[in-house]
């Protein structure tokens, strides 16, 4: 596939791994974390840690779409995907996701009317050939996705189709970031910034990290040469001391990010004052929610959702396995409680999640060489 | 950091916890039946294991085989039996009608049985079309001339509109068993090498695209065929060395070298650019999120062959017609027992892991 294939060249690869290795200083161990679950999956289908040192260790953030969301809003998913006549449509891999009785997979097979769709205006096009049917589109995802429900919603009012709403279970991707940041005990040396976030938003939000906390950022795209290239821009970073935001994804990510994109969103949305994070807890100003002019389009006003909140187990640590506090094994409830089939916390939800990625290759995924 | 070769004591007792988890025979414990359930993967495993197999307390079903041996007589049959439910009925490459003769005539073939002759139990949905019936039919008829096959014996229903995508299609085939085959999903020793008979993906993506949800244009065909004269090639070439055989059909490549490095207790590598992908369903694959190992073949099967029979076996693949793409794409190792690795065309290594429910596209 051209233009896909040049990003997958092993020999340069291998090139870019002779590059890192000679940035490593002998004895140093290096934490970077991929805040994207695009980057953690490209990771591991092209077994990039693989060739990377042992002591250049790779933690998955908070940035898997899916995984952070609460148990709480994927019941109150279910719930309205139950109520009569409505045709509920969300993304496939959320329906895999756990609420606190069940994924939205099990709600279909309880008889829930179901169906994934690969994007927003594919739930609006639905709602316009069943317009008998209430259709309701459950919106997650950062600013990569939004600005496409952002869009539907606009469309769905140019056209008049009274029978489409969206549950808006949006959220934004530096009030994570930086919660990750605020912990004292996070250990950190840099980041792999998350290129389609940022294919909207821009390199300029993401400043902070390295003036506010010191830590190197480098905006990378999601083929292995970028995601190698982006660690050997961090680690020379951080072998010249400096510390700044780069982008190794120019080809796609311009400074100041997509403003047309920026702006329908700006129209459509607005900051929730806190939003829940499944494992993170509470973050103020994470989430969005319709703003007032499209509140009618609001699924959340049209049905009504029990809106229990429903806590993360006590004894789940994904908090602390994200700061890469603890190591997956080191959880109270990991392996026993929370397993890949009966996952309790975010890390466990997504197969690329650090437990669940433990869990499955754990022996495996620990045969690297130290330099 | 610790020196991540020594394990620390908690990380050991961990690792003997899901070990242990591992090895336990897999429980049914849903509340209802999902459509992961026959998707082919973990939980199509549960189903089985943990439910009918220990229910029917057989022997021969225990083995979980493509098809079961039945010694009467003197002679070894082989039987096998299954439904067929795919919608589009009709899709590019084939229909379900050809579908429900060749997977049932491959699951006898990969036995290393000759098909002798069919079952045929058609459920049709009031309001079928006569048109379409005669077309399925006559699909049928060929495909059993083609694969060599008898349709000896059958039944109808009809259920009312709405209970049925049109016709679902059940078959029962019945084979002799070859006695140059010595196959069994226990059978693969360190050293075997891993065969394909040709490209992967075709049939699975094809019909994706022929249920027109996601407006992509490509000419990909589904790869239905019979399987039993590459069997007998096989057979013919390699006979004794040859440890077992499996069409790769629901939950894709992927799913059978989970399974047989389960059955067996080794461990497999495949080097992921030596298998064979036509560029259209890699396109397909990587727009839609989905990894063609995962896909369905409905034409193509796996092999496993002793170390030194390697080449002499894909000699006699590439020479079947239709199998030209045949290719060894990776072999049995010791350790880790259980676990399908694969060498990334990028140089990376990661597990190839069983499939937990449906191939749902990612949105990130």
């Amino acid at each position: 596939m051209k233009f896909v294939d040049e990003f997958r060249d092993a020999e340069l690869g291998r090139a870019v791994a002779g590059e890192i290795l000679s940035l490593v200083e002998p004895g140093r161990h290096y934490k970077l974390m991929e805040v994207c679950g695009g980057h953690t999956h490209s990771i591991y289908k092209y077994g990039i840690d693989d060739l990377l040192p042992a002591n250049v260790e790779l933690v998955h953030g908070p940035g898997c779409p899916v995984c952070v969301i609460p148990m709480g809003r994927v019941d109150d998913g279910i719930a309205v995907a139950h109520q009569a006549g409505v045709i509920f449509t969300c993304f496939g891999d959320m329906m895999r996701v756990p609420g606190s009785d069940g994924s939205l997979l099990d709600a279909k097979a309880a008889g829930a009317d179901i169906r994934m769709v690969y994007s927003p205006l594919d739930a609006l096009r639905i709602a316009k050939q069943n317009p008998d049917r209430e259709v309701v589109f459950f919106a997650i995802g950062f600013e990569t996705t939004a600005p496409s429900t952002a869009l539907t919603l606009k469309r769905a009012r140019a056209e008049t189709v009274p029978n489409f709403s969206v549950m808006c279970s949006h959220v934004t991707i530096v009030p994570p970031v930086r919660a990750l940041l605020e912990s004292p005990d996070l250990r950190l040396d840099g980041f792999i910034g998350p290129g389609h976030v940022s294919t909207v938003v821009g390199a300029r939000p993401f400043q902070f990290i390295p003036a506010d906390y010191g830590k190197p950022v480098v905006i990378a795209g999601f083929e292995p040469l970028d995601i190698l290239q982006a660690i050997e821009m961090i680690l020379r970073q951080l072998a010249d001391g400096r510390c700044e935001v780069e982008n190794q994804y120019k080809r796609v990510v311009p400074f100041e990010g997509n403003l047309r994109a920026l702006e329908v969103m700006a129209e459509v949305f607005e900051l929730r004052p806190h939003f829940e994070w499944r494992g993170l807890g509470f973050i103020s100003h994470s989430g969005l929610k319709l703003s007032d002019a499209y509140a009618d389009l609001d699924a959340e006003a049209r049905f009504s959702v029990p809106g229990v909140r429903v806590a993360d187990p006590k004894a789940c640590q994904c908090g602390e396995v994200l700061k890469g506090v603890i190591k997956p094994w080191e959880c109270k409830v990991f392996g026993t409680a929370c397993t890949p089939e009966r996952p309790i916390g975010t890390c466990m939800v997504s197969s690329e999640g650090a437990c669940a990625a433990y869990y499955n290759f754990g022996r495996f995924a620990r045969e690297r060489e130290v330099v | 950091m610790s020196d991540p070769a020594v394990l620390s004591e908690r990380e050991q007792k961990i690792l003997g916890i899901i070990e242990t988890a591992r090895g336990k025979r897999a429980k049914f414990r849903d509340e209802r039946i999902t459509m992961a359930h026959g998707a082919g993967g973990k939980a199509t495993q549960s189903l089985i294991e943990g439910l009918l197999a220990p229910a029917f307390a057989s022997e021969t079903l225990d083995e979980l085989a493509d098809a079961a041996t039945i010694s009467a007589a003197g002679s070894r049959l082989a039987l096998t039996t299954d439904s067929y439910v795919v919608k589009p009925m009709r899709f590019p490459g084939g229909s379900i009608g050809e579908l429900a003769v060749n997977g049932t005539v491959n699951d006898l073939a990969v036995s290393g049985a000759r098909p002798l002759a069919l079952s045929l139990s058609l459920i049709l949905e009031e309001g079928l079309s006569a048109e379409d019936l005669r077309a399925e039919v006559e699909a049928i008829a060929h495909a059993a001339r083609a694969a060599g096959v008898e349709i000896v014996t059958g039944d109808t229903k009809v259920v009312e509109r709405g209970h049925a995508d049109g016709m679902y299609v059940c078959t029962t085939g019945v084979g002799v068993r070859d006695r140059r085959a010595n196959l069994s999903p226990r059978a693969l020793r360190p050293g075997d090498r891993i065969l394909l008979s040709g490209s992967i993906g075709e049939h699975g993506t094809a019909i994706m695209l022929a249920r027109n949800e996601f407006e992509l244009d490509a000419e990909i065909e589904s790869d239905t065929r019979p399987l039993w004269p590459v069997v007998d090639a096989l057979l013919d070439a390699v006979g004794p060395e040859l440890r077992c055989l499996r069409d790769a059909t629901r939950g894709g490549v992927a799913s059978v070298l989970n399974e047989l490095a389960r059955a067996s207790s080794v461990a497999m590598i495949v080097r992921e650019a030596e298998v064979p992908v036509r560029p259209d369903v890699a396109g397909a694959a990587e727009i839609l999120g989905i990894d063609p190992m995962y896909v369905a073949n409905e034409g193509k099967l796996v092999a496993f062959v002793a170390g030194g029979a390697a080449e002499r076996a894909l000699g006699a693949l590439r020479a079947v017609p239709g199998c030209e793409a045949a290719a060894e794409i990776g072999e049995v190792r010791t350790e880790p027992p259980g676990l399908v690795l694969v060498e990334t065309s990028f140089g990376g290594k990661r597990v190839m892991d069983q499939l937990v429910g449906d191939p749902l596209p990612r949105i990130c």
